[in-house]
């Protein structure tokens, strides 16, 4: 996965979370780093808005690292953009 | 059941007079009202320009910036009251009073600006997607969430929202949960947040805001202006808080309630003046006992001669040695706030023997001709006091209030 995508992740879930962003690596989980499920739906809507994505209901239950995000983002971009040359929502 | 008498053992307070019961005070004993040009509203888009704001709020390192995230303003306002009389009572929580401590605050309108917001965001700004704290911030009952997970309180806690009463009602409930054993302790009082530019249109198309300032029973008087903030009282019995040193601030003596089924916006006279004789009975005193009201005194046309006639009917000869004033001339109108604000307020004078005037009075009207303490405040140590809400839709609460003995 490219860097700067992972970077970017990152940065957004310490700015999101107030957390300095060393503690933020790839693998660490949510709950480790004192995060609850809400703090991930803040997580998500950041994300969301970042990269102008859906990230469907089912897969929010799997968000639990920046790992799992960057694992998925492509398929959400890519989703996006079929959805944008279909004329479907945003 | 057994009745106890309920000790006021703490208060805290933030309104446009000041962020504790210091600073308001000493707003009050000057008579120096906190109405200033509304801030945070674009310009030019109001008939009105004034408001009762609390500026520089919250103050830095009161709440965390997490805490900023998931709480709206009025949430914010009763979290910082509440530390304030949790503070004052030095009351301990320990395990077995936390499962036995209340909460019972009042709001009207709850996170209206984080609504509006999330609106603004939606239906203008046509993003897709709302902010996933829209709700938690939204939800009227998180003010009173916000302060039993701050202190681990387990014991029954609900909002109420009854308009311009919602405290008074929430003040009220608590004080007989304690008054009857089904509470050791209560948070109790309220808080609201109302500057947003669509609930400021929905007033303005009231035509109940002042385009000057606020002087209610004054002749001149043009309306209202709208306040903010949130007060907390730390209610408990009084033996329990005699037997722990406690200093006491003042008793809460009655509580009473009234509706006017009448009309949705006008007062009537009947109503308001059932709920301060219910207040009485509640108290077991008599109408002579009282010396001071802290009037719902809007300083709207209709409101002000309307609750003169009130006081009348429940008071007698005994309303032409009554003190009353109106206190939003300072601090505005904080609709499901002021009961919370005005018994705070009421509180104080009652400990500090010095009655808070009616500020930016000029002239008296025929209709209001009662004894309203214009613009300085008197030294008086009346045994009880009466603090007044009356709401939209006609739903009347009143607590009597009384000096510590």
């Amino acid at each position: 996965m490219a860097q700067e995508l992972t970077d970017k992740i990152i940065r957004i879930v310490a700015e999101t979370q107030r957390i300095p962003p060393e503690q933020v690596t790839l693998d660490a989980t949510f709950r480790e780093l004192g995060l609850d499920s809400l703090d991930a739906m803040n997580i998500v809507f950041a994300i969301e808005s970042e990269f102008n994505i859906n990230v469907p209901d089912e897969e929010v239950k799997n968000i639990t690292t920046v790992r799992s995000i960057a694992e998925r983002l492509g398929d959400w971009l890519a989703q996006n953009r079929g959805d944008e040359a279909a004329g479907g929502p945003d | 059941m057994p009745q106890r008498r309920v000790a006021v053992t703490g208060v805290g307070i933030v309104c446009a007079l000041g962020q504790n019961q210091a600073e308001v005070f000493e707003a009050l004993r000057q008579g120096r009202p906190g109405i200033g040009p509304l801030t945070g509203i674009p310009p030019g888009q109001l008939r009105f320009g004034k408001g009762a704001q609390v500026q520089d709020f919250p103050p830095r390192g009161a709440l965390s910036a997490k805490d900023l995230d998931y709480l709206d303003r009025f949430a914010q306002f009763v979290a910082v009251a509440a530390r304030e009389a949790l503070g004052d009572s030095g009351l301990e929580l320990t395990a077995d009073l936390r499962r036995r401590t209340a909460i019972v605050l009042g709001s009207s309108i709850g996170g209206e600006a984080s609504h509006e917001a999330a609106f603004v965001d939606l239906y203008k700004l046509e993003r897709g997607r709302l902010h996933p704290f829209t709700i938690p911030r939204v939800m009227p009952n998180a003010g009173v969430s916000r302060v039993s997970m701050e202190y681990g309180i387990t014991g029954p806690a609900w909002t109420v929202s009854t308009a311009c009463s919602s405290s008074n009602h929430a003040i009220g409930q608590a004080f007989w949960l304690v008054r009857h054993g089904l509470a050791e302790a209560a948070l109790a009082g309220g808080s609201e947040a109302p500057f947003s530019l669509g609930m400021l249109k929905g007033w303005e198309a009231l035509r109940v805001v002042s385009d000057d300032t606020c002087r209610p029973f004054s002749a001149d008087r043009r309306g209202m202006i709208l306040g903010e903030g949130g007060a907390v009282l730390v209610l408990e019995p009084l033996e329990a808080a005699l037997a722990r040193g406690a200093r006491i601030h003042a008793e809460v003596a009655g509580f009473g309630m009234s509706s006017d089924a009448h009309h949705i916006t006008q007062p009537s006279v009947e109503g308001p003046a059932a709920a301060m004789q219910a207040a009485l009975e509640d108290a077991g005193v008599a109408a002579e006992a009282v010396g001071y009201i802290n009037a719902h005194g809007t300083g709207t046309r209709l409101n002000d001669p309307t609750e003169c006639a009130a006081i009348r009917m429940v008071f007698g000869d005994h309303a032409a040695r009554l003190a009353v004033s109106s206190t939003k001339s300072m601090h505005g109108h904080a609709l499901g706030a002021a009961g919370a604000l005005e018994a705070a307020i009421t509180v104080m004078a009652l400990e500090r023997g010095l009655l808070p005037p009616t500020a930016n009075f000029t002239r008296p009207d025929p209709e209001c001709d009662l004894d309203v303490i214009p613009n300085e405040p008197r030294p008086a140590q009346p045994e009880y006091a009466l603090s007044n809400s009356f709401a939209f839709g006609g739903l009347n609460a009143v607590l009597a209030l009384r000096r510590r003995s």
